[in-house]
């Protein structure tokens, strides 16, 4: 007896060394798996700031402009759309390097300036006639290939054949760098342009725009939609088939793939509807299907979060069904319901798999100024330069980007901030 | 811009329907003061007022918008001399929006002739008829059911039972809109479908081993006889979808665990709304990730083992979409553990177990039904995951199980079929939808699986 109950106990002993080698092995790749995520996230966000931040500046040329008459109207006669501006900054360009000779040597020196800077002699020219015959110093913007050079996206010291820029540009980058004409500041044009075929004009204003009506679209169907379904299932609907057939699609349409809901798009909304094709209008029904389910189970929790004795009491005093749901409940399930509004708003506006199937992909430069306005949208955005090859837009795809991940988290924190406000423990 | 005018005044005729009809409520008692004799609160007769003024007036006004287009057009191509009226339907319907647009005063392709000047201001004059009519009618509809409620108010009329009533249809029809959605999900994706299996059967779609959804354009043309043959897509997808469950799994399952046993709270506290940041990122941000940072790594890295890796390998796909499952994973998993009884845990713990073996032998069996479901729930989440693979996996319909070459996927092929421009009868854009029919089924079935295992489970131990 004695002797066997050693023996148990020497067999515990025995294997503790190895249960506790499989207790530590088990504990440490709970920590690893713990610590991929995390790390994976902090990879993510340094490489996104790393690409991206460069993006938010902008180099740019000072140049001499002469506003000659003889070159703006040749004829006596300025006509703005026609006059000859990129003349102007050509002849700028030549007087600031007079010994650079030979058709191609020049038009690869013209090619140090982005041809914005036509268009902005013509806006300054059209504002102020009276320019017309003087000489201006102004800044333009240089060619999106100069600010990856300055920008140390492009190495100099690489293959002259491997860069997209010259040794003579390079060497004209450094003289123009010494002679104090170069300057890099805040890139305005990123939030007040729409897109564009050169990197340096293109900006994200077209695509916030057509976000922005979407989610009016979207919040406008959406939340009261949401809010009238959950108060209906929670409050009124009779416990039957009917309900719980409701119940379970709801659920099953939180989980549908996305792009299912483009599929639907297309079909209901434009063949079948004939609603134009990439309109935020559009756009904005899609989303708000699409953010329908998670606004109504969020509103079913917040309603069901307020305590019954709040009925019994409207009720006994007098409060009709109705009464009681909207003069009670519904004030005091109001922050659940927002924030859970706010959260599907964030989705709706990181989505772009359905936004792809009713035609928010076009190249628009245009920003749009109306609901039905062809427009494309901020994630739809970062889709199409990711596309692009110019280094220049991976660089702007990661700008567009933190924009967005940044309105993600004001989104986000409004709801956390809602939720501690004014949420009440019962 | 006049509809909104129309709306507005609309909504201004509501707004004194409402104030009209209290004021009659108090003016059948004989003022204020007697409002006590009312059956309802004035505000109800109010309300009352206001809805049989808006309600018809709105429902014919949508009604109109919706139908006004399709019926200019049909009395356009009625008028339309015989020569044009017998054109096949692609060409009528060209006509039709050429002369749309010359009414509109857009640029339009081809010649103007005078059929289609005469169509085009004969279209400016329906439009703007249909506008004055529209307007006459729906303000008319409005004052006449505002005048209407306004008799009906009589001290003993039940004007608030009457609104509750009208609320609560609102209420159901609101209701009834997500199972309109699922219909329409349903509706549109087998219409379309059904098409396309007429042109190509059932059999060849689900067993074929080629996928080149290219089409002839003209009879003569070479190598776009255009087969439809989905096997490649669906192993690709599943492929992918692999990849991502064994990144996806293990990790979420075990940062889980971690978090619920033996992380401290100060820990748990950072880790969860980080993971939960996971999460939030939207998904072509981690396509763009994918496709420009993590895919060059899987090449380098596979190169220098000595490996062919195309640039657009699945692996990258995988890899990153299982990164964005995590959460997901963990989240369900976490919920199904809490969800064991303590009781289990406790007398484990009690007989002597560590806590990996109480976990691994008491509780992760005993949750395992919830795990499960969670599985299901995100495997139907990376099967229907569109822009990862859209921007990091390829196009070309591989049919391998190597995860260094590329492959595509439903949901790639899905949009590379409908993105730009399309002939909408052509059977490759039919495709998409015959496509989209089996995502849908699928998710569907992995769903309602997965959802089921979830909701039982949890009943299990309540």
């Amino acid at each position: 007896m004695r002797a066997s109950r050693k023996n148990s106990r020497e067999i515990v002993e025995a294997g503790l060394a190895r249960r506790r080698r499989k207790e530590a092995a088990f504990r440490a790749s709970g920590m690893l798996a713990t610590a991929v995520g995390v790390i994976f996230l902090g990879v993510f966000f340094a490489t996104l700031v790393m690409q991206g931040a460069s993006a938010f500046k902008q180099t740019f040329i000072k140049l001499d402009v002469e506003m000659s008459a003889s070159v703006l109207a040749p004829d006596g006669k300025l006509d703005l759309a026609y006059a000859d501006f990129d003349g102007l900054v050509r002849n700028a360009l030549r007087k600031e390097f007079p010994d650079v000779s030979g058709r191609s040597e020049r038009r690869e020196l013209y090619r140090l300036v982005s041809i914005a800077a036509g268009y902005q002699l013509r806006d300054m020219v059209a504002a102020d006639p009276s320019l017309l015959g003087s000489t201006s110093t102004i800044w333009v913007p240089a060619s999106s290939n100069v600010d990856m050079l300055i920008k140390g996206n492009i190495d100099p010291e690489i293959d002259e054949s491997l860069r997209p820029i010259n040794d003579a540009q390079v060497a004209w980058v450094e003289s123009l760098q010494e002679n104090d004409r170069l300057e890099t500041r805040f890139n305005t044009a990123l939030f007040t342009n729409g897109d564009s075929r050169e990197p340096e004009l293109a900006g994200i204003r077209g695509a916030l725009m057509g976000s922005f009506y979407m989610l009016i679209v979207t919040v406008a169907l959406a939340f009261p939609i949401g809010v009238a379904a959950a108060i209906y299932l929670e409050e009124f609907a009779p416990r039957s088939r009917w309900s719980d057939l409701i119940e379970v699609n709801i659920n099953n349409l939180a989980a549908v793939p996305s792009i299912v809901f483009g599929l639907l798009g297309l079909a209901v909304f434009i063949n079948w509807m004939a609603l134009p094709r990439s309109a935020p209008l559009v756009g904005g029904l899609v989303l708000s299907l699409l953010t329908l389910p998670v606004i109504i189970i969020a509103s079913r929790a917040a309603i069901q979060s307020v305590p019954p004795s709040i009925r019994e009491a409207a009720l006994g005093l007098g409060a009709s069904k109705m009464q009681v749901v909207f003069h009670h409940v519904m004030p005091l399930a109001l922050p659940g319901m927002l924030t859970g509004t706010i959260i599907g708003m964030s989705r709706a506006l990181g989505e772009s798999a359905p936004l792809l199937m009713i035609g928010m992909v076009a190249f628009i430069v245009d920003v749009p100024g109306g609901f039905t306005d062809p427009a494309t949208a901020l994630p739809v955005q970062v889709y199409l330069w990711a596309d692009s090859p110019e280094r220049a837009f991976a660089e702007r795809t990661s700008a567009a980007i933190i924009v967005l991940l940044g309105f993600l988290l004001i989104m986000n924190l409004a709801a956390v901030i809602i939720r501690k406000r004014m949420e009440r423990k019962w | 811009m006049q509809n909104l005018t129309l709306i507005l005044v609309l909504a201004a005729m509501a707004g004194g329907a409402f104030y009209m009809g209290r004021r009659r409520s108090f003016a059948v008692v004989g003022g204020p003061a007697h409002s006590a004799q009312l059956h309802s609160l004035p505000g109800y007769y109010g309300y009352f007022t206001l809805i049989w003024c808006l309600l018809p007036a709105l429902g014919l006004f949508l009604l109109w918008v919706l139908l006004e287009p399709k019926v200019i057009v049909a009395l356009i191509v009625e008028s339309l001399p015989d020569a044009q009226r017998t054109m096949s339907a692609g060409e009528l319907n060209l006509l039709v929006n050429n002369i749309q647009n010359l009414a509109a005063g857009d640029a339009i392709s081809g010649e103007i002739d005078t059929v289609m000047r005469d169509a085009a201001d004969r279209f400016n004059e329906y439009v703007a008829a249909s506008r004055q009519m529209l307007a006459m009618l729906t303000l008319g509809l409005a004052g006449l059911g505002g005048a209407i409620a306004l008799r009906r108010i009589r001290p003993e009329f039940r004007a608030r039972n009457r609104v509750e009533q009208v609320v609560l249809y609102l209420l159901i029809a609101a209701s009834s809109i997500a199972i309109l959605t699922t219909i329409g999900i349903v509706l549109s994706v087998l219409f379309e479908a059904i098409r396309f299996f007429r042109e190509v059967s059932v059999t060849e779609f689900l067993f074929g081993l080629t996928w080149s959804p290219q089409t002839a354009i003209r009879a003569d043309q070479v190598g776009s006889s255009g087969s439809f043959g989905a096997v490649p897509l669906f192993a690709g997808t599943l492929l992918i979808t692999a990849i991502a469950m064994v990144v996806a799994v293990p990790v979420g399952l075990m940062t889980a665990i971690y978090l619920a046993e033996y992380s401290s709270s100060r820990i748990r506290a950072v880790a969860k709304p980080l993971l939960e940041l996971l999460a939030g990122i939207p998904t072509v941000v981690y396509g763009f990730f994918a496709a420009l940072t993590v895919a060059p790594w899987v090449r380098t890295a596979g190169e220098s083992i000595g490996l062919q890796v195309a640039s657009e390998s699945a692996l990258a796909a995988g890899l990153v979409m299982g990164i964005m499952i995590i959460p997901l994973v963990s989240s369900l998993s976490d919920d199904a553990i809490h969800a064991v009884p303590t009781a289990m845990r406790d007398g484990a713990l009690g007989l002597g177990s560590t806590r990996s073996e109480t976990m691994i032998k008491v509780i992760l069996p005993a949750a395992l039904p919830g795990i499960v479901g969670g599985i299901l729930l995100a495997v139907s989440r990376a099967i229907g995951e569109t822009m990862i693979v859209v921007m990091a996996a390829g196009l070309a319909a591989n049919l391998t199980a190597n995860p260094f070459e590329a492959v595509t996927t439903v949901t790639v092929q899905i949009v590379t079929l409908l993105v730009g421009d399309q002939e909408f009868d052509s059977a490759k854009t039919l495709a998409a939808f015959a496509l989209g029919l089996m995502l849908f089924v699928v998710t569907l079935c992995l769903n309602v699986l997965g959802l089921t295992f979830v909701r039982k489970y949890r009943e299990q131990y309540e």
